[in-house]
């Protein structure tokens, strides 16, 4: 649960500051592939969302595995929903990571 | 002997907001939120891979979520972050033993001082902020 | 010598007075569930008269007496000291010697076994999980000397320290909270919110030395860190032990909050 905890107050400091990055244009603006593609190549910028990205898929799957855990009991059950979480949280981190590695090295 | 009925009140028992106050609103809205927000998380890191498939792929995905609906959704999820983070503060904080009274001698009509105002002020400040920030969200997405 | 006059028939004298409150008619309807014939729960119907001050204690035993003798109902005391009488008054856990049918406020009043707790029959339920946790958490002062070795004196308590635990030690092991706990409703390995309350009852106490013990036993995975401050459980409380102040102090020892 320390893990919660931790992870829930470092991701509010860093998602107030990716909201706020993206209001420093006007909505649709930012949005455009120019405005999104230098965001990337911003590094650290491109770390933070890094960070965001590590911070938010343990917290949320750590909180689905807290809700899991409590909907059934039993060994096996709980070995799979533990490293099921720590699987899907590497997924997604992987995933999201080949995105800001890709855009930020120009890749696209 | 027959097997004793375990009377668990299962899924429907834990995901049931009503009975028990404020404060029971306040726990299903935080799991509610904490599901919607983890799926929006997912959605949300796959729309934005698509800008490696270069500008068409991205404008091609911006066609899909900057419509009507697409912003209704990213202002619900504009909510129910702001739900989460300050009704999460408030139980971290009460988790830390941190305004939730102290102990003493109860008196009749046994009101728990754990439940008292500061915490069911929190709850609704949360409610407000999201709504608020719905609100100028959606002066933003709409107004543009 | 003293003269006692004695009130003639036309002057005031004292009588009973007249009830004022005429008996209302409410439909208790109680869950029916015997395990040697049933699968399922049924409800049974009965219209019964009440009083101002009945309450759904005496309601079941009006029932029991005059309707059907076979319901099985747990009660002792009738004044909530025992905790015998808890069940599920409208969908809420409440005792039932404590709750009037006048303040539920509803014509139609449904008593069901408490949830979470396995059906023995009809409104009793079993208890051995709520006392096997409550035995788990070491329920007694530790420490290494005691009161009544010689040489030595009773253990001193001021009122302040006496204040921080006596709240807690109130606890009639009803298990209301368990009952309205919504973890308990799905997580069968979950201590309980009456566990956990009284695993602070005993480390709030300055007499205890067994602080460590207690916290390894509630520091699980099924333990302490299932509980989410949801509240219901010092919402139900007959007593005013408020269960989820306990746990989240205890937490914070945990959590490094407290020392």
């Amino acid at each position: 649960m320390k893990i919660h905890y931790g992870t829930a107050l470092a991701a509010v400091a860093l998602v107030a500051v990716h909201i706020l990055f993206r209001m420093t244009q006007k909505f649709s603006d930012s949005l455009s592939y120019q405005n999104v593609i230098a965001n990337y190549h911003f590094l650290p910028y491109a770390l933070m969302l890094e960070v965001v990205l590590i911070l938010l898929s343990v917290h949320g799957f750590n909180g689905l595995r807290v809700i899991l855990l409590e909907l059934k009991q039993g060994v096996a059950y709980e070995r799979a929903i533990n490293y099921g979480s720590i699987a899907a949280t590497v997924a997604l981190v992987a995933y999201g990571s080949r995105t800001i590695l890709m855009a930020g090295m120009g890749m696209s | 002997m027959a097997e004793r009925l375990s009377n668990r009140e299962g899924i429907r028992g834990m995901a049931n907001p009503t009975r028990y106050g404020i404060e029971r609103v306040a726990y299903w809205l935080q799991r509610l939120t904490g599901l919607g927000l983890l799926a929006y998380l997912i959605g949300h890191i796959y729309e934005t891979s698509s800008i490696v498939n270069g500008k068409v792929a991205w404008e091609k995905m911006l066609e899909l979520t900057q419509t009507p609906q697409g912003h209704i959704i990213l202002t619900i999820v504009i909510g129910m972050c702001v739900y989460h983070t300050a009704n999460g503060i408030r139980v971290m904080l009460g988790h830390g033993g941190i305004g939730v009274g102290k102990p003493g001698e109860p008196e009749y009509p046994y009101k728990a001082a754990s439940l008292n105002y500061k915490q069911r002020l929190c709850i609704w400040v949360s409610i407000a902020l999201a709504a608020l920030a719905m609100m100028y969200g959606a002066a933003v997405l709409f107004g543009d | 010598m003293a003269v006692v006059a004695i009130p003639k028939a036309s002057e005031e004298a004292t009588s009973a007075p007249t009830p004022t409150t005429q008996p209302n008619t409410i439909t208790l309807r109680i869950s029916r569930f015997n395990p040697s014939n049933d699968s399922l729960p049924t409800f049974a119907e009965f219209k019964i008269p009440v009083q101002k001050w009945t309450t759904v204690l005496e309601a079941i035993l009006h029932v029991k007496q005059n309707l059907d003798h076979s319901i099985a109902v747990r009660y002792s005391c009738r004044q909530a000291s025992c905790g015998s009488c808890g069940m599920k008054i409208n969908g809420k856990p409440a005792l039932a010697c404590y709750t009037k049918i006048s303040e539920i406020g509803s014509k139609v009043v449904t008593v069901e076994p408490m949830s979470n707790f396995p059906i023995i029959r009809d409104l009793a339920v079993d208890f051995k999980q709520l006392f096997s946790d409550h035995k788990k958490m070491k329920p007694f002062i530790m420490r290494d000397d005691s009161e009544i070795t010689p040489g030595t004196k009773e253990f001193v308590q001021t009122p302040k320290d006496l204040e921080k635990f006596l709240q807690f030690s109130y606890c009639i092991k009803c298990g209301l909270c368990n009952s309205a706990c919504p973890t308990m409703a799905t997580d069968e390995s979950f201590i309980g919110p009456q566990g956990l309350a009284q695993a602070y009852r005993y480390v709030a106490d300055n007499r205890d030395q067994g602080k460590k013990d207690r916290l390894k036993i509630v520091d699980q995975s099924h333990g302490i860190w299932r509980c989410h401050f949801a509240g219901s459980c010092s919402h139900v409380c007959p007593k005013g032990v408020d269960p989820a102040m306990a746990i989240q102090l205890l937490r914070g020892y945990l959590m490094g909050f407290r020392k």
